[in-house]
């Protein structure tokens, strides 16, 4: 139960002074916006930067995946291709000349999503540079998420809101498409869209949901309710643990 | 050491066990603990109740109180602002309504409070990091709303009291239950996707401790579907955000009312002064305090800040003895110790199992029964993995998954967990995960009533930083309700206060009262509060660094 978040405190050179024949902890080399840095193997990008001595302002937020905040370039050394990553999900490699993008100044149109008209025109109407699209397909290729960004595109030129929200679906904003797009294209806020009418419009509501909304309406649960708040603790228990389970 | 499908020849050993009791295990569960042997377990085995890890804190409203050393470490610390070095003649922004924390609390709260009439101008959303980065944004597994044909908000209600021990604040406890279906038609009209079938039904599944089928979610990205969504129709409205500008302590006024706060830019290191009819407070919670030394599911900035400036005010805190440890942390690969499975793994029909594939503990108890059910098989019963680096875990069988529910229903329901095992070497299709219990959630916090107003005037509180909703240990689904719920009523409870309200002359005079408080029960700390960020940075170099 030790903190992993926590690094080894001990620098490379003390610890091959301090035992020798103990340490079998690799190092490699990456390098932080061209500089140099000895780091242990085994460590994300995000822990290799902090383990060089960075303390991030920018450039981290959830450390797991899901927001974005650390979308990272890097070109393996000898190699001339750029890659894309998210520092905290990626292992830090031998040779890695990597940066952070941590903000795009990407557009975003500002809507009203309850006088938007939902048709084939709504998603291009609001970005219309969403025309431009060469079918480069950079933006697939440079997707940390492994999602196929181009088709999601071409989905919402085309109209398909509901092919450009399922496409888009897995997407964590990080922006990284639309900083190598020769379009100038913002996809992550046109899959926001494409979501966002598609679950509103295209998607109609439960009708079990609306008739608990009707009934709770009519205040069918307020007496039970009452007793509940009130009750006290034995005979809470007892209801508690006398409640019949859906699932075993 | 060979590896094999990315993970080490022995613990494949281990899996291969695990793999010849599967078929056996498939349709058969171990029961459920009655109440006497949950309590056993609990006091055994929990972390919570290691009393040596707690101590009684010794100043403010809560003086008394028992909580981990490392939350009494920070109320106990020294403000590091110094009051001296402040200029609050120069107001930067003058609002009505201040909301600390831009995650889901308060941008729920953001936008409640505008559709109640507040002008987005009047509104001002500080955040230490970017708008919508939180825990919120990680949430996986689902949300939870009574509107099931055979569920209703009275039966949701009895499994948030049980699985809080009874210690929750009915009335807080009743408000969650009811609103959830309103919620959730809320989220609807905004454009949120949730999973429904081809029926157009929402798709609803079990957690632990529910004793319904109640859990709506978004594939395993339903925190991040939701906040999205909130977060742009915050931005359409146009609703002002300071992001990389926390609070770093609240304001009050002459007539003792919280008043606005002082906000920081972490970029220039330069203060601004805000001054608001009412703050509300919505930083989140404590998992970068690495409790006992766990490691955590939690955001980056998930340092207790608000539970810090709302105590130098004077509010009261409550339940913050108890701390939620999640049990199905990731224990393998060692970049990603401590990251969340998903409890949405085990509600698809995942077992955990032990290195011998054997059962020890039905998937589906409440979140701190499961939890100590694992530490024991590591611990006491030594029937756990240890990884090369040092972490014991015990095996979550996904392959499961979709061997019972079919092919396929792994990449259509749990597509995040897949795709960070599969960044690794590991395809969870095929093989089962490591897991131990991660620090994920705090239980307790800043006490609020049902109008999520807080002991201080001026100060309403909603979200992870509050306490009361949950008693102490809250269920699955239900922290992306509490903070869509507690969001919405503090956004529409500031609108109608804020009609009646005068701010005097602003003053920092608490903080200085707060450092007299410290020196006269003779507390010196070295350590500074609130946090703002952790450090990760190791000790060696610290101590080679020197500022221009």
């Amino acid at each position: 139960m030790k903190i992993m978040e926590k690094n080894s405190s001990a620098t490379e050179k003390e610890m091959k002074e301090k035992k020798p024949a103990e340490v079998e902890q690799a190092f490699i080399s990456v390098y932080i916006m061209g500089k140099e840095h000895r780091v242990p193997f085994g460590l994300t990008i995000m822990k290799a930067m902090e383990y060089a001595g960075y303390r991030f302002v920018r450039g981290a937020g959830c450390r797991a995946g899901f927001c974005g905040a650390c979308a990272t370039i890097y070109r393996m050394k000898g190699d001339y291709k750029l890659e894309t990553a998210l520092a905290c999900q990626t292992t830090a490699l031998d040779g890695m000349y990597l940066t952070q993008i941590p903000f795009m100044p990407a557009n975003k149109s500002v809507y009203d999503i309850e006088k938007l008209n939902p048709d084939i025109n709504s998603i291009l109407h609001l970005y219309p540079e969403i025309a431009r699209c060469v079918s480069c397909n950079m933006c697939t290729r440079s997707c940390p998420q492994d999602l196929e960004v181009m088709d999601y595109i071409q989905a919402a030129l085309r109209g398909d809101t509901e092919e450009a929200a399922r496409l888009s679906f897995d997407c964590i904003q990080c922006g990284l498409c639309t900083v190598r797009c020769m379009a100038e294209i913002s996809h992550y806020h046109v899959g926001q869209l494409a979501r966002r009418l598609y679950g509103k419009y295209y998607s109609p509501t439960p009708r079990h949901l609306t008739e608990r909304l009707e009934e709770m309406d009519e205040g069918k649960y307020d007496e039970a309710m009452d007793e509940l708040v009130v009750m006290d603790k034995e005979n809470l228990k007892k209801k508690y643990w006398k409640r019949d389970m859906e699932v075993k | 050491m060979e590896i094999i499908d990315g993970y080490p020849d022995f613990m494949m050993e281990s899996i291969k066990k695990v793999e010849r009791t599967r078929k056996s295990r498939i349709g058969r569960n171990l029961p459920r603990m009655s109440s006497d042997q949950r309590e056993v377990i609990l006091s055994k085995f929990h972390p919570d109740y290691k009393e040596h890890e707690k101590k009684k804190l010794q100043i403010g409203p809560n003086k008394g109180y028992r909580m981990p050393l490392e939350m009494i470490s920070l109320l106990e610390a020294e403000p590091f602002l110094d009051t001296s070095k402040v200029d609050l003649s120069r107001v930067d922004y003058d609002v009505d309504v201040l909301i600390i924390g831009g995650g889901g609390g308060g941008t729920v709260a953001s936008i409640w409070a505008n559709m109640s009439g507040v002008p987005a101008d009047r509104i001002l959303i500080s955040t230490k990091l970017r708008h919508g980065d939180s825990n919120s944004m990680m949430a996986q597994g689902g949300i939870q709303a009574a509107d099931g044909p055979i569920d209703n908000p009275p039966i949701h209600y009895l499994d948030i009291i049980g699985g809080g021990h009874f210690a929750n604040k009915p009335k807080l406890a009743r408000i969650l239950a009811m609103q959830a279906p309103k919620i959730i038609k809320w989220h609807e009209s905004l454009g949120v996707m949730y999973d429904k079938d081809k029926e157009g039904n929402f798709v609803e599944r079990p957690g632990g401790g529910t004793s319904r089928k109640r859990m709506h979610s978004s594939k395993d990205y339903t925190g991040m579907e939701i906040l999205r969504v909130v977060r742009d129709e915050s931005i359409n409205r146009k609703i002002p955000v300071l992001e990389f500008s926390p609070a770093i302590e609240l304001l009050k006024d002459d007539m003792g009312q919280v008043a606005g706060a002082i906000l920081m830019n972490l970029e220039t290191n330069q203060y601004y002064i805000v001054k608001a009819k009412v703050v509300i407070m919505a930083t989140g919670g404590w998992g970068r305090l690495h409790i006992q030394n766990f490691a955590t599911t939690n955001h980056y900035g998930a340092t207790a800040d608000g539970l810090v400036m709302a105590y130098h005010v004077g509010a009261k805190l409550r339940d913050l003895d108890s701390v939620q440890y999640h049990p199905t942390g990731a224990a393998y690969p060692e970049q990603i110790v401590g990251l969340l499975i998903t409890e949405k793994v085990r509600t698809m029909g995942a077992q955990p199992v032990n290195m011998n594939g054997e059962l020890f503990v039905n998937p589906l108890e409440p979140r701190d029964v499961e939890a100590s059910a694992f530490i024991r098989e590591c611990y006491e019963r030594e029937m756990g993995i240890t990884t090369p680096t040092g972490m014991t875990g015990v095996w979550l069988d996904s392959p499961m998954i979709d061997i019972v529910q079919g092919e396929g229903t792994i990449h259509a329901n749990l597509d995040a967990m897949y795709r960070m095992f599969q960044r690794f070497g590991i395809d969870m299709t095929k093989h089962p995960m490591l897991v131990f219990p991660t620090l994920h959630y705090q239980n307790g916090g800043v006490e609020i009533n049902e109008h999520c107003q807080t002991s201080v005037k001026g100060l309403f509180a909603a979200g992870e930083v509050t306490g009361g909703v949950h008693g102490k240990n809250r269920l699955m689904g239900n922290s992306l309700l509490d903070y869509n719920v507690f969001g919405k009523i503090a956004g529409i409870n500031v609108a109608e206060y804020i009609k009646n309200v005068k701010i005097g002359k602003l003053t920092l005079d608490h903080v200085d009262k707060y450092r007299n408080i410290l020196r006269d029960a003779n507390i010196k700390s070295k350590v500074k509060a609130p946090m703002i960020l952790p450090e990760y940075r190791e000790e060696n170099l610290m101590k080679r660094t020197i500022k221009v």
